[in-house]
């Protein structure tokens, strides 16, 4: 049995649609990624998730318990890490994690073993009040009192946004460490290369899950050619000027190059002979996850 | 239970670390409470008067010299008709024309019935109402007294009993009940509103609520903190009111603080219920000032006698917890009265307790909106 089971999960705020038809299931310790641009339906997710919303439509089931109609039960196993710091800034570390230790009737003690290697590396400012950590601090403060009731799943919505790139590793190992302890892990992010971190990653849009994959499987969905262009300068100048060309069916900035398709009706040696002749740099590449991402996107 | 005081415990750190809370739950009340009763207090001295005696009779001059007795009013000029009495008050100076009915003492001797009318500028509206009030009360008082000596005039003018209980009719005796109900019901109810609208404001209340605490716990979390603060506010008014205005508390101290106690809840359901209708701080903060420091400084008889008022007002003050909070405030400090003359009062605010803190549970959503 899934640790998380949804079906046809129905959100919308009066003319938006914020959940359309999501389905999708979680096994236990397993560290499942949904990846989507801002405004995909992630956080309306999550939070119908920890019983925080109501579905319009569809079911949830978490554990084994609904989570609508067994509410109470569900807060009890359940770790969240909402999208936005939301911690007593005025309050030191140490009283936080108390705090929150108190409230879901454990204290810091009991489960110091699970927290442990979080908390040694921001021990050090346990004194310290909370709204004057650093961004990659408040997160594993914010992970640590999620934890701190040893939760059966935990629910992290974008937790490393704002936070520096090394910070972001480090977060990731924790996760792992967490998985190990029979946790199961449905985390949020907008960066595509954490999606390679996660055993399962959906991606999402508009409300709408574009697939479920390994990560390591997600360029497969990926069936076009791919170019990399790599201008001199001006990989912008460039991009426009390809996505004004009528064979292009779908380009887009990576870095200091470009990606692009080419339309079905234009053929290889057409799109080669032009390249040739405009004098532009360019190699086959296969399809990262990012690509994948920007190509579903267009075509959904 | 202990995730009650862990909560007890948070709230503590919130209001000890922000001095802005400290400066409004301490400081405002002891400034408010000198102000009023030094500054605004509206004690009168030396009042310039005028008498049209149509009867000239001993009775009335009697009444005469005991109003002029006292250092509250002073004559003057004695006026010959009716048609004086506007070019009197034009004048700026005057501020009250008392006229005696032609055949004062007559009356009084024959029916036991006499009026005397009294005529204040009520230019600055309140002045005038005291004024008058002050003369009532120094008629009514020589009524009294003659009552005691001779027995042959009868209690004839309406009384009122305030009056009666503030002899030497200080202002403070008044603004101190007047102004605790307004303290307690401002720094209760914006306190508590804000201070949960600030978890909705932050985002702290989302993690509050998907955690496994029962609206209840957190409602009350909420709200302990502030009852012992507001209460040790009450009793910071009390004790300020009896050592700088001398003011006397005549009844039962238990019940005076067991009644404080109960309005303070009132005033915290209130809170609670405020901050399930402001999505944030600063709607909390205007409908605290809105519908809780108006209508407490209009309609709960604090500043405006509530029998003046219109009908329509009238009957909205029924609804106003100061209004019974001043009633039973007066009873027990000034009158030294026990439970069994406010307990029509105690009950009111009961109820309106239970209301509100029903309603507040019932609003208290256990989900995000």
């Amino acid at each position: 049995m899934p640790e998380i089971a949804v079906n046809n999960l129905f959100k919308s705020y009066g003319a938006i649609n914020a959940l359309r038809d999501i389905s999708f299931q979680v096994d236990k310790a397993e560290i499942f990624g949904i990846i989507g641009p801002d405004g995909a339906g992630k956080t309306s997710l999550f939070r119908i998730l920890v019983s925080l919303l109501l579905p319009d439509k569809g079911s949830i089931q978490l554990a084994g318990l609904d989570v609508v109609k067994d509410y109470s039960q569900v807060r009890k196993i359940v770790g969240y890490m909402p999208g936005r710091f939301s911690l007593y800034q005025d309050l030191s570390v140490e009283e936080n994690l108390s705090f929150f230790a108190t409230v879901f009737g454990s204290s810091i003690e009991t489960n110091y073993d699970l927290i442990k290697d979080i908390y040694v590396q921001i021990e050090p400012f346990k004194k310290r009040l909370a709204g004057r950590l650093s961004g990659g601090m408040k997160q594993k403060l914010a992970l640590c009192c999620a934890l701190i009731h040893r939760p059966e799943v935990l629910v992290l919505d974008e937790p490393t946004t704002g936070v520096d790139a090394v910070s972001r590793v480090e977060f990731w190992d924790l996760l792992h460490k967490i998985k190990k302890e029979g946790i199961t892990i449905i985390v949020s992010t907008p960066y595509m290369d954490e999606a390679a971190r996660c055993d399962r990653v959906a991606l999402m849009q508009n409300g709408e899950f574009l697939g479920i994959s390994l990560p390591g499987d997600i360029h497969k969905a990926f069936t076009k050619i791919l170019y990399e262009l790599t201008p001199e300068q001006g990989a912008y100048k460039l991009l426009k000027t390809m996505r004004s060309e009528a064979w292009c069916e779908n380009a887009w900035l990576f870095g200091q190059s470009v990606h692009l398709t080419i339309n079905g009706n234009t053929s290889e040696n057409q799109f080669l002979s032009y390249a040739k002749g405009q004098n532009i740099e360019f190699r086959k590449i296969t399809a990262g996850i990012e690509d994948t991402f920007m190509e579903l996107m267009k075509t959904s | 239970m202990k995730r009650y005081w862990g909560f007890v415990v948070k709230e503590f750190y919130h209001i000890f670390r922000d001095f802005r809370t400290l400066l409004i739950l301490f400081g405002i009340p002891v400034a408010q409470i000198l102000i009023f009763g030094f500054v605004v207090s509206n004690e009168i001295r030396n009042i310039k008067i005028s008498i049209l005696d149509l009867s000239g009779d001993e009775i009335t001059q009697k009444v005469t010299s005991k109003i002029l007795a006292g250092e509250y009013f002073e004559l003057h000029s004695y006026l010959a008709g009716y048609d004086q009495i506007e070019s009197t008050f034009r004048t700026g100076d005057v501020k009250e024309v008392i006229i005696f009915e032609p055949g004062f003492s007559e009356n009084l001797g024959k029916t036991g019935n006499a009026s005397l009318r009294i005529v204040s500028d009520a230019s600055d509206a309140n002045t005038g109402r005291l004024i008058a009030t002050y003369t009532e009360g120094i008629v009514m008082s020589y009524v009294r007294e003659s009552m005691d000596e001779t027995a042959a005039i009868p209690f004839t003018i309406e009384s009122r009993p305030r009056m009666y209980f503030n002899q030497g009719m200080k202002g403070v005796y008044m603004f101190v009940p007047g102004t605790m109900a307004m303290i307690l019901m401002l720094i209760s109810a914006l306190m508590t509103s804000i201070s949960i609208t600030r978890e909705k404001e932050m985002g702290t209340m989302e993690v509050l609520l998907a955690s496994p605490l029962k609206p209840v716990q957190i409602i009350f979390g909420k709200v302990t903190p502030y009852i012992g603060l507001a209460f040790i506010n009450a009793i910071m008014i009390l004790i300020l009111s009896y050592f700088v205005f001398k003011l006397p508390i005549n009844g039962s101290m238990i019940l005076l603080l067991l009644e404080t106690i109960l309005y303070i809840t009132l005033a915290l359901s209130l809170g609670i219920f405020i901050s399930t209708v402001a999505k944030n701080q600063q709607m909390a903060m205007f409908i605290s000032m809105l519908a809780l420091l108006l209508p407490t400084i209009l309609l709960s008889g604090f500043i405006f006698p509530i029998e003046n008022m219109p009908k329509i007002l009238q009957w909205l003050s029924v609804i106003m917890p100061p209004r019974w909070f001043i009633v039973i405030l007066k009873n027990i400090m000034l009158k030294g009265t026990g439970i069994l003359f406010v307990w029509k009062e105690t009950l009111i605010i009961l109820g309106l307790t239970a209301v509100f803190i029903g309603l507040s549970v019932k609003r208290f959503k256990i989900r995000l909106e």
